[in-house]
């Protein structure tokens, strides 16, 4: 009869750990990191209590994780697997960190936000509004859609036209390195110099004025540069595979660009075009200068002043009001839902657009 | 509908690097021309020249004459583009475009060039190709399913397929099988052997074998040292070249003593 054969693993094995080249070692069990992480949490809970203050209470959790859970780790691991705990509690820990402004300034929009919306709200403008009457924001929220429309209609093209010279003409000559100088120094260009430098070429035009053209092409100036690096970075992700094997099937270059080159990257250069427009809507200095403030519905751009959601949030909060603070709440939540929403597009067509593995 | 080529002096650089020197050869039509050499010779260098793709790369240019139909194609009236229809070419690494399924894969080069084809049309170019190709067998349930799905050996079928599609006169292979296993090497093998009744073709290989199973003539390239641009020493058929080469760098070649 064969003796049973036995076979062990985990801690049990820990006798053999001393014997040389051994493959098996202690290994802390899969909970420990639980354990340790709600062992810090009950400290920086005493931390908090015993200061008052939450900021030193996260922070004694986050520090005697830090230092809990390599200790143990080099203590029934050994240095090496002490090193790795130590390394991956600072990842998860940074992590955190970041985590809470981003779900704190969320949550606080949220929660203040929802109460100033309601169906008024988002549907009357602040026309000949008085006191404590109701107003709204509709005519800022039409403002934002037409002046963000008119600066992605401007820089779309143009960022994704300089891209495809940048990448699929020009390498390395000069008149692309000096195209790619002139888009850095674009990026960094401060937003309100951009406004200024929209309001004073309309001023030289047509005299000086507001309108909700001029916003959108303050804008355009922030977002091209954006817009073409992102789809700079898309093109050069296509393998000059797909473009040869185009060429060699007698496809000409501007066909090969179009059919092959976009299509292989459309996913990639419509998130990149969707975060350049989440990155200006938010933009307030160069709105407030190009395309001014009013309290009335405008869809007009090249009439009169156009007011947009930042330009709004900013009035309302500088009214001092317990309603003008409510309203720049609301104006911020329906601000970031618009964000979200872009986001949630750009999500799905890079879904759909994704190159297809099959597998 | 196969045609010939006739080289004559051909120089071909890479900037001010001169990679290939004066290649003279004619490359029969309807049958199979192997090149082999050591890596780094001009191989693919030399095959590239031949539909005009060489250019593609920023700098590189062609020296000498190359004439297919009677015409140079390097003469300054002729387009690239209409030279690359008429001979077709299959990469070392499988390429099929990721956007497109099997099927469209297959008419990529009528879609691509805005060819108008009816559905009856191109169901019948993409059955016929596939069947040149010798994968219908394995696809036909699934033409509508993304060709980056295939294995790697289907996938290579699959660029000859789309290459052969367009109906070109020559076909040129870069070390086709050599990502391959030998199973899906000897399935492209036997298809070379079919297709060389229609077409002319012309294949860049490593492996020694099989140079001498598929080709009819084989060309050796060679460098003299490294930083030398690499030329032809030897152009024969393939039966003389591995029995009994006229130049003694063949011989050592093919009887691997280098290289
Ligand atoms: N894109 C390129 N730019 C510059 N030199 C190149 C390029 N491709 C190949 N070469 C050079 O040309 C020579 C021939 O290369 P290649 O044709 O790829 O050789 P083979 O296919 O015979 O291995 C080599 O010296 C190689 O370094
Ligand atoms: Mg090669």
């Amino acid at each position: 009869m064969l003796a049973p054969l036995r076979f062990e693993r985990g801690p049990r094995m820990s006798t053999q750990q001393k014997t040389a080249g051994a493959l098996q070692h202690a290994r802390l069990p899969g909970w420990a990191p639980g354990v340790v992480l709600t062992g810090s949490a009950a400290f920086g809970g005493l931390v908090w209590l015993l200061s008052g203050n939450v900021a030193f209470g996260v922070a004694g959790l986050i520090l005697a994780f830090l230092i809990a859970m390599p200790l143990w780790a080099t203590l029934v691991e050994g240095r090496r697997a002490g090193v790795d705990r130590a390394v991956t509690a600072m990842v998860w820990s940074a992590f955190g960190v970041i985590l809470i402004p981003l779900v704190w300034l969320i949550w606080l929009t949220v929660s203040k936000g929802i109460e100033a919306i309601n169906m008024e709200f988002l549907t009357y403008s602040m026309r000949s509004v008085v006191g404590d009457e109701q107003g709204g924001l509709y005519h800022a929220l039409l403002g934002t859609l037409i002046v963000t429309g008119i600066a992605a209609l401007i820089s779309v093209p143009i960022g994704i036209f300089a891209a495809i010279y940048l990448i699929e003409y020009g390498r390395g000559t000069k008149l692309s390195k000096a195209i790619t100088f002139l888009v850095d120094v674009m990026t960094g260009i401060p937003s309100i110099v951009a406004g200024l430098f929209a309001f004073a070429l309309f001023a030289l035009v047509f005299g000086p004025g507001r309108f909700g053209l001029a916003g959108g092409i303050a804008l355009s100036l922030l977002m091209v540069p954006t817009v073409v690096r992102a789809t700079e970075e898309m093109l050069k992700l296509v393998p000059d595979d797909l473009r040869e094997a185009s060429y060699a099937l007698g496809v000409s270059k501007w066909r090969t660009i179009a059919k092959v080159v976009l299509p292989t990257s459309i996913g990639g250069i419509v998130t990149g075009v969707v975060l350049a427009i989440a990155r200006v809507i938010g933009e307030t200095a160069p709105l407030l200068v190009a395309s001014g403030f009013t309290n009335n519905v405008n869809t007009n751009p090249v009439d009169g002043p156009m007011m947009t959601l930042p330009v709004f949030i900013y009035t309302q909060y500088t009214q001092a009001t317990e309603k003008g603070a409510l309203y720049a709440w609301g104006g911020a939540l329906t601000l970031i839902v618009i964000v979200m929403l872009l986001n949630l597009v750009a999500r799905i067509i890079g879904k759909i657009y994704a190159p297809k593995t099959g597998h | 509908m196969a045609t010939s080529i006739d080289v004559s002096d051909v120089n071909i650089y890479y900037g001010d690097f001169k990679a290939v020197e004066g290649v003279n050869m004619t490359i029969k039509a309807r049958s199979v021309t192997a090149f082999i050499g050591p890596s780094g010779c001009g191989k693919s260098t030399f095959l590239r020249t031949l539909n005009r793709m060489h250019e593609v790369i920023p700098g590189a240019r062609v020296e000498g004459k190359i004439v297919l139909q009677g015409q140079d194609m390097y003469a300054p009236s002729v387009d690239p583009v209409a030279v690359r229809r008429q001979v077709g070419m299959v990469f070392q690494r499988a390429n099929p475009f990721p956007t497109m399924s099997i099927y469209e894969n297959v008419l990529a080069g009528n879609r691509l060039n805005n060819k108008r084809l009816k559905k009856s049309e191109a169901d019948t170019i993409v059955e016929r190709s596939l069947k040149g190709a010798n994968l219908w067998n394995e696809v036909k349930d699934r033409l509508n399913k993304p060709g980056m799905g295939l294995s790697g050996g289907q996938q290579q079928r699959l660029c000859i397929a789309r290459a052969i599609a367009v109906q070109p006169q020559v076909l040129l292979m870069d070390e086709p099988c050599s990502a391959l296993d030998p199973i899906s090497t000897s399935a492209i093998e036997d298809l070379i052997h079919e297709l060389k009744s229609t077409y002319t073709i012309v294949i860049v290989t490593h492996n020694m074998q099989q140079a001498a199973r598929v080709s009819d003539e084989t060309g050796f390239f060679n460098l003299k040292a490294t930083g030398e641009p690499g030329h032809l020493v030897e152009f024969n058929s393939t039966e003389k070249m591995f029995t009994n080469p006229d130049n003694e760098a063949t011989e050592a070649y093919i009887s691997g003593r280098f290289g």
